[in-house]
């Protein structure tokens, strides 16, 4: 690998790829084995992305303490670290527009580069869980806990409720158990009648392979280990003045409350979307994963020519299948700019496509499995929902009543999703708002606008990009 | 709230307010204000509400945080130093001069 | 269809809302139909000024009109204020518009003194040089030329006053038929009718404050009103403490505490993306004219497309074919909401018109009438 640590970076690049997880490593190796000339930006100092973050540098002794999916990163790392590209680490990418010209902040210096083909490989996020009082100190998102045991081994102190749903939580929690942390309580939210609905697509799920089975010890061992374990829970709240003092929340009819300092709350993934809105490529509404998805072709191209979409950013289907897909995204790319004609390009994606569909079939069963409940995402009143401009509920609830036209417009009413985080913890739950005081659906209401920049800059950056 | 597993760990001193206190090396400022117990990290400039470190990735801004002397610094992205000088905000932060 | 409304009003933004507010408030029964969430909105891409400085150096109504728009503005405002309970930041204590260099300060000097002859007076300004401009805002660079000044300046929050002409508007009686979009406009037996994607109405007048649609929606009833997209990107960082006394160009603080930053002028058609080019142009200019802005983090920079006439003058133009249609198209629509929601609801109403009014119909864009305008 060409590590770029410092040094000039071109100014026209063949093939620009953002983020160095799982999709963005396989892309940017795949295009660059058949000789595209590859240059990579990623945030973080390690290759990896957050799923295999500090995988082959953790400051864990025993790192199989995180599981076996977590190490199976470290060879895929290792080979990225070994490819011919120009890799830069601890470099945002902080624009991105149609006419794929890019800004990058690298060392606090913003330089403006042009790419014949970008791959946007920015993974997920979490599923945003406004729950009452969800701002307070003490209250954190579980894959928070799990970047902070990865990348510091850092686990909690005086116990932890956890607090939603979906495989991440099942992860962290069996994590935790395996490194000794005392668990107060899971609060799982899932609602009844998701495991009697998603039973159609097990089938499908059990012959794909081992995954299911992993959960299902993963869940076994979460049972022996004797952890108070809640279904169905209902009116999540987190109670506390200045910090975090307890979580309180209903379950099979009865009122709970559980003393803590620590709540982590979790309800999936959705794409990490905001490079691709800002530069305008369409997006859909995925019912089954109740998330925006972009609008791609099989090869992951989106609506904008030459802008490509890798990984769990096009949609959610987890860290292998994020790999399979970047190679054929840097297939795709490779035969545009003329490496490889259609039929290699087939031929070699044979293998891939069918290894990834397999990786898929258990998705369906999950997303039925994990569906959230409208609860989960529409707040009562009280709640923030912008937690960086500090909007309520009831102030987007006010503004519909007064026949506000959409989102867009609510975020211009209210200054909810005008703060740094660019609505990225509150574009969901406003549009969810939306969709249940109007009767409509998601795809009716519309999404939010994303707008530059969309990583920090600062005006003398700007001012001075070269 | 949070205590580290890797307890032979090398440590920094950083200023955190002004006083000196010893983190391990090589994780991010927002993880030493958790594991220091340094919370909140800020009081934010709308409402004056506590606020701590939430995703931990860079995407919510929560962790905003003034590092030598310049304001609202996302600490989660930022690796502790050795005599680095970290101090909480209470609002808007000051322009550096 | 049922209800025949006295005043239909095609669009919501800044004009649409005023207007509603202005007629509902002499009595009548008003609709306004607006579209949706994704449109181009002007509305929601405004620098927030009530601004005298300039405007209509060569075009002697447009001074006077404005001149008038800021004198109602505190009264507009008060009653706006109470009324609704929200606060939209206005402050009315003068306005700074930095000049960088000195061909700026002179071209400036020019435009400002002819819009005092053209406001007879009325309008009163100070041209600074650098020393007395940095007597009065610290932070400004010795590399800046000086300033113009004017008492009559002042800003808001458009997007606050936006929410609060809709509060207005609705409790006034104003029926807001939000999301649609107009298919057609067209008159029949005296009254109009509106189709829509999902209805019909019907109403004894209609205005068209459209934005850019309203050249497509003038042309049914008659009108020729042409108006084309400029495009302005801004840009808004986060909160810092509060340095600048009152409104200023092309910086100015917020209420919030933020900064916007803007000015930018492209004729790119129907596309309201940001450039990288631009946006840097812009952070340029606001750190040479506040260089303790440099640390200062972007928050946001989006586009949005201006709704230019050909001479840059608002259009209020009454139908001659068909009596109760009405376009208005303008730039300036904070400026002039106070004007909007008060005389121009006179002149639609047929109430008092005001004499200055007849100075805007689009009738001065006729190809017979060119030679009286050169």
């Amino acid at each position: 690998m060409r590590c770029r640590g410092i040094g000039i970076v071109k100014q026209t690049c063949q093939l620009v790829v953002i983020g160095a997880g799982p999709a963005g490593m396989a892309a940017a190796q795949t295009a660059a084995e058949h000789g595209v000339d590859v240059t990579l930006f990623d945030d973080q100092a390690q290759p990896g992305g957050q799923i295999y973050r500090n995988v082959d540098t953790s400051p864990l002794a025993d790192t199989s303490l995180l599981g076996k999916d977590y190490v199976f990163g470290q060879p895929l790392v290792q080979a990225f670290r070994h490819a011919e590209l120009d890799y830069y680490a601890c470099t945002s990418v902080w624009y991105l527009d149609k006419a794929r010209e890019i800004g990058i902040l690298k060392q606090g210096v913003s330089h403006k580069i042009s790419a014949q083909r970008v791959i946007v490989a920015s993974g997920a996020q979490e599923r945003p869980m406004p729950v009452p009082n969800w701002q307070l100190p003490g209250v954190m998102t579980a894959g928070a806990g799990q970047i902070l045991l990865k990348s510091a081994a850092m686990v909690p102190d005086n116990g932890v409720v956890l607090a939603g749903n979906g495989p991440l939580m099942l992860l962290l929690a069996w994590q935790y158990l395996r490194a000794g942390v005392n668990i107060h309580a899971i609060l799982d939210t899932t609602p009844k009648g998701n495991l009697f609905r998603a039973l159609r697509y097990l089938p499908r799920a059990l012959a794909a392979g081992n995954d299911l089975w992993k959960g299902l010890r993963m869940m076994l061992s979460i049972a022996t280990a004797r952890v108070p374990y809640y279904h169905c829970v209902s009116e999540l709240r987190a109670e506390g003045d200045n910090q975090l003092q307890a979580v309180s929340f209903s379950a099979a009819g009865r009122h709970h409350r559980i003393d803590t300092d620590l709540l982590l709350l979790h309800q999936g993934v959705i794409p990490g979307l905001h490079s691709l809105q800002e530069a305008g490529c369409k997006i859909d509404w995925n019912e089954a994963q109740q998330c925006w998805q972009t609008k791609v072709d099989a090869w992951g191209e989106t609506s904008l020519s030459g802008i490509f979409v890798a990984g769990d950013g096009a949609a959610i289907g987890g860290a292998v299948a994020a790999s399979l897909s970047g190679q054929l995204t840097g297939l795709q790319v490779a035969h545009q700019l003329g490496f490889l004609d259609a039929g290699r390009r087939d031929h070699l994606a044979r293998p891939i496509i069918k290894a990834r569909d397999r990786q898929l079939a258990i998705r369906p069963f999950l997303d039925a499995l994990y569906r959230v409940a409208d609860a989960g995402m529409i707040p009562p009143d009280d709640t923030v929902v912008c937690r960086c401009e500090e909007v309520s509920a009831r102030e987007i609830r006010d503004v519909i009543a007064l026949g506000c036209i959409g989102p867009n417009q609510a975020k211009a009413f209210t200054r909810c999703g005008m703060g740094l985080c660019q609505g990225r913890f509150c574009a969901a739950t406003v549009e969810q708002i939306f969709a249940q005081q109007r009767g409509e659906s998601m795809a009716d209401v519309g999404h939010t606008s994303a707008r530059p920049p969309l990583k920090p800059i600062t005006l003398g950056q700007l001012a001075e990009t070269i | 709230m949070f205590r580290t597993l890797a307890s032979g760990s090398e440590k920094i001193e950083i200023y955190l307010d002004g006083k000196p206190v010893p983190v391990p090396a090589g994780i991010s400022v927002a993880a030493a204000m958790l594991q220091l117990g340094a919370l909140p990290t800020r009081l934010t400039p709308v409402k004056r509400s506590p606020r701590a470190p939430f995703c931990m990735m860079g995407v919510c801004f929560e962790c905003l945080i003034e590092i030598d002397g310049l304001a609202n610094q996302p600490a989660c992205q930022v690796e502790v130093q050795s005599g680095m000088r970290v101090r909480r905000q209470c609002g808007a932060g000051e322009l550096a001069s | 269809m049922g209800t025949v409304y006295d005043t239909i009003i095609v669009g919501g933004g800044l004009v649409g809302a005023a207007l509603a507010c202005g007629i509902a408030a002499r009595g009548r029964l008003v609709a306004v139909v607006d579209g949706d969430d994704r449109d181009f909105r002007a509305s929601r891409g405004n620098f927030g000024l009530v601004w005298v400085q300039g405007k209509g150096a060569g075009f002697p109504a447009y001074a006077r009109w404005t001149a008038m728009a800021a004198k109602y503005w505190p009264d507009f405002e008060c009653e706006l204020r109470e009324t609704t309970g929200i606060d939209f930041g206005f402050r009315q204590n003068g306005g700074y518009d930095f000049c960088l260099d000195q061909v700026e300060w002179v071209a400036r000097s020019e435009e400002m003194s002819l819009v005092q002859q053209h406001t007879r007076g009325e309008f009163e300004y100070e041209m600074l040089d650098n020393t007395e401009l940095k007597r009065r805002i610290p932070q400004v660079s010795g590399d800046v030329f000086g300033a113009s000044y004017s008492d009559h300046d002042g800003h808001v929050n458009p997007l606050y006053l936006l929410r609060a002409l809709h509060q207005r508007m609705q409790k006034l009686g104003c029926r807001y038929y939000p999301n649609q979009r107009v298919i057609s406009t067209r008159p029949k037996n005296g009254s109009f009718i509106v189709k829509t994607s999902s209805d019909r109405y019907q109403a004894k007048q209609i205005v068209l404050c459209a934005g850019l649609d309203n050249q497509r929606l003038a042309h049914e009833l008659g009108m020729h009103i042409p108006v084309h997209p400029i495009r302005g990107q801004l840009l808004i960082t986060e909160r810092v403490e509060s340095f600048l006394p009152c409104a200023s160009l092309p910086v100015r603080q917020t209420m919030e505490g933020t900064l916007q930053i803007g000015n930018s002028h492209e004729n790119v058609g129907f596309d309201d993306s940001t450039t990288l080019d631009v946006i840097t142009r812009l952070a340029a200019r606001a750190v040479r004219i506040f260089p303790h802005l440099s640390g200062v983090r972007l928050v946001r920079a989006w586009g949005a497309l201006r709704v230019m006439t050909p001479d840059g003058v608002p259009i209020y133009h009454r139908s001659a074919h068909y009596p109760g249609a009405y376009a208005i198209s303008c730039h300036s629509g904070v400026t002039l909401t106070s004007l909007h929601a008060g005389v121009v609801a006179d002149w639609v109403c047929d109430d008092a018109i005001d004499a200055l009014i007849a100075e805007f119909s689009a009738e001065r864009f006729d190809v017979s009438n060119t030679s009286l305008r050169v």
